[in-house]
């Protein structure tokens, strides 16, 4: 497939590129260490890495650090110059002018999920390292999941931790870089000052960090997907097949269109994959077949699948096109109790899907 | 897994990569510093001798065991002295890249065999490896990269341990490592960027990695939760798990044949029968009385593809019957067998007027069963 014959980029997608090209005019770039809880280890990563930069040359300030730090941390910044943060009644807050004054290549701000005193420039911190990115100064920073707006609920489910510093996830998916800091849950909590004990998941509340840990790891390799779609489009390349599961469901009226969507389900679940449903609407649909392909549809979406209506007098080939757009790894059909006109002239649809849909499997479900 | 149900196994922990370079040697080694100073008896069993200094200055003051020289063709080759591991005896023993092919003539041909016996003796192993060395990866490894990996693990090895730990690094950041020659020497620099380094690869490989990682994850969860009355307190949009839903378990039957694209089947097979956590089943129908009546070249591709579903732990079955569609059908009903793997074959018109392709008449006779039609990725040239 060329890249010509993909769909218009989405306006997300847009708005990721010119973020990427404005900052990259200016060649600054924004660094994200993800962890999953506190003591994976983030700000010690950061630093090493700004201590590293400043050691090859590179011009390195920081901005905002957290807490207290302990000796290894102190060890790691005591190189590195200072740009204070600005004590306000409610709270410290970046000092983005001094920062824009200095004007350096890269700047440390830890941690990037904080609301800004009452009274400040920006309303959160996320909007003050937007703005240092805009003039050009290279961010590192560092993040908590609990700290993802959209992850905030099910992290306090599992730990009962609550926060109301948070970020949009689009902050995440916006950054050039994102890095997950992983430790198993037992040297996470070792460090938190806990017992430590045998590899593995041993207990309760390693049990919860491993949860979390998953999500993480997950989230990180959604940021990476979201930047490697980026890449294949911006350099005209192939997609890229097999990094992840998608499954695409084709939707008839004659085939068990429940029991392709139960699977489905449980198939996106298990792989964390994608799910995807689709419909191709050929004229002469009669009314009763329109009803039931709807209440497939509130099925589907209630399953957590992305819904699509392709319009084409060529069911087999809209169905693999769109595959093709969506990276589908599987396709998902059912046989027919149902022959059309159709279907005695150019033969069984399924065994023609099967032969059309080159690298992609296909798995049929009975009637 | 392998039996042993001896609880003085030692414990395995995997540190997991998607390249080299991204630092596993390196967050392993921190560890094991860690882990010595907390008054662990470490000890180096396999280390790189071409490691990188940043590296190599993590390795100092642990015990680093002398590695086996062995004379090959006339040259020097190191590989891990396993029995003298096995007579020192540490509590943690550092073995570095798993999936490395041990020099012809020593006593086992893999290195993860050899981690086995270390294994069995009680040693904990900690150990490094990336993600392309993953078994049931192999075939999307080459899609990604154009590249056939030779040296893989099984991921039944890989399931022993009782940790992955993800090492990730930026794609940016790996690269400047690369061009400052950390990584490889010079004349390979050149090389690497424009074959396994190149372009969108190394995003691929880092997503598959980090989700291969979650997967792990996962699976260790559902491991502790299978074993304890604890339940994790979960926000409304509840994730089934495992034995908890009323689904029946996914039972996969791979119809094994002479064709090359058997390999990459099994591999597909067994990769979703793992995230399903259902059970693996592969069948080989012949049409001969005896499985000896085939032409050599077919029957000894056969018994390859036969040994290597063994060796993921496949169960494998060998029938005789007339019509081999029909008979792989009717061994699925048989055996509650949910879904039938076949392989997508060459739809030559020479092969169809054979009326040879097995998928196509699997499907046609399969109307009561799941069939998954697994495409041949290896078609499909990576870009």
């Amino acid at each position: 497939m060329r890249v010509s014959d993909l769909p218009r980029p989405s306006p997300e997608r847009l708005l990721r590129q010119v973020q990427a090209e404005e900052s990259k005019r200016w060649g600054a770039k924004l660094k994200i260490f993800l962890g999953y809880a506190p003591g994976v280890g983030k700000t010690y990563r950061m630093l090493d890495e700004a201590r590293r930069r400043h050691q090859r040359g590179e011009d390195v300030v920081v901005g905002a650090l957290q807490g207290e730090q302990s000796e290894e941390v102190q060890a790691l910044t005591q190189n590195l110059e200072l740009i204070p943060p600005i004590q306000m009644t409610a709270g410290e807050v970046v000092d983005v002018t001094a920062i824009l004054g200095r004007a350096p290549q890269v700047c440390v701000i830890d941690p990037l999920a904080m609301k800004n005193p009452e009274g400040s420039r920006n309303s959160y911190r996320w909007q003050d390292v937007q703005e240092l990115l805009r003039n050009g100064i290279s961010v590192l920073t560092s993040v908590n999941l609990l700290h993802v707006e959209e992850y905030k609920d099910k992290v306090q489910a599992i730990t009962g931790k609550d926060t109301t510093e948070t970020i949009p996830k689009s902050f995440l998916l916006a950054a050039d870089d994102i890095v997950i800091v992983d430790v198993p849950p037992d040297l996470c909590l070792w460090r938190q000052g806990e017992k430590l004990t045998a590899t593995g998941i041993s207990n309760r509340q390693e049990r919860k960090l491993s949860e979390l840990r998953e999500l993480a790891l997950l989230l990180t390799a959604e940021v990476v997907d979201a930047q490697l779609e980026s890449y294949v489009h911006a350099h005209g390349i192939e997609p890229v097949f097999g990094t992840h599961e998608r499954f695409l469901i084709c939707m008839t009226p004659h085939s068990n269109a429940p029991a392709m969507i139960e699977s489905g389900k449980r198939n996106k679940e298990r792989f964390q994959g994608e799910l995807y449903a689709a419909y191709v609407c050929e004229p002469g649909q009669s009314r009763k077949d329109g009803a039931k392909i709807r209440r497939y549809f509130e099925a589907a979406e209630q399953a957590g699948a992305a819904t699509e209506v392709l319009e084409s007098d060529d069911p087999i080939s809209a169905i693999v096109d769109f595959a093709r757009q969506k990276r589908i790894t599987q396709i998902f059909i059912g046989n027919s109790d149902h022959n059309s006109w159709r279907d005695r002239i150019f033969g069984d649809p399924v065994l023609r899907l099967i032969r059309a849909a080159d690298g992609i499997d296909v798995r049929v479900f009975p009637h | 897994m392998p039996p042993d149900g001896n609880s003085a196994r030692g414990i395995l922990k995997i540190y997991l990569g998607y390249a080299a370079g991204v630092g596993k040697t390196f967050q392993m080694l921190v560890d094991a510093q860690a882990a010595a100073q907390r008054g662990a008896d470490v000890c180096v069993a396999y280390f790189e001798p071409h490691a990188r200094p940043d590296t190599i200055a993590q390795v100092q003051g642990l015990d680093i065991l002398p590695h086996r020289k062995i004379d090959y063709r006339g040259k020097i080759f190191e590989e891990m002295n396993t029995e003298a591991v096995l007579r020192r005896k540490p509590q943690i023993a550092l073995v570095d890249e798993l999936a490395h092919t041990n020099i012809p003539g020593s006593e086992r041909s893999k290195r993860w065999e050899d981690v086995q016996l270390l294994l069995n003796a009680g040693i904990e192993v900690w150990t490094t490896m990336n993600v392309q060395h993953i078994e049931s990866l192999n075939d999307q490894i080459w899609q990604i990269t154009g590249i056939q990996v030779r040296e893989t693990v099984p991921d039944w090895v890989i399931r022993q341990a009782a940790e992955i730990v993800a090492v990730d690094v930026t794609p940016d950041a790996l690269l400047n490592r690369l061009k400052r020659g950390a990584i490889y020497k010079p004349e390979m620099v050149q090389k690497a960027l424009t074959g396994f380094f190149k372009g969108s690869n190394l995003g691929a490989l880092r997503e598959l990695a980090l989700r291969q990682a979650a997967h792990e994850v996962d699976l260790r969860q559902s491991a502790y939760d299978a074993s304890s009355a604890y339940q994790l307190p979960r926000v409304s949009e509840a994730r089934q798990v495992g034995v908890a839903d009323n689904q029946p378990k996914e039972h996969i039957l791979i119809h094994i044949t002479e064709e090359p694209s058997t390999a990459m089947l099994i591999r597909r097979g067994r990769r979703v029968a793992d995230y399903l956590q259902g059970n693996c089943t592969a069948i080989f129908v012949h049409r001969t009385p005896q499985l000896t009546g085939l032409p050599v070249d077919e029957r000894e591709a056969v018994e390859k593809h036969l040994r290597f579903a063994r060796s993921l732990q496949i169960e494998t079955r060998v029938i005789s019957a007339p019509d081999i569609p029909r008979a792989v059908v009717e061994y699925a009903r048989q055996n509650n067998v949910t879904q039938i793997f076949v392989a997508q074959s060459q739809t030559s018109l020479r092969e169809r007027l054979k009326r040879r392709n097995f998928a196509e008449n699997i499907v046609r006779l399969a109307q009561d069963l799941q069939v998954t039609v697994v495409a041949d990725r290896s078609r499909r040239p990576a870009t």
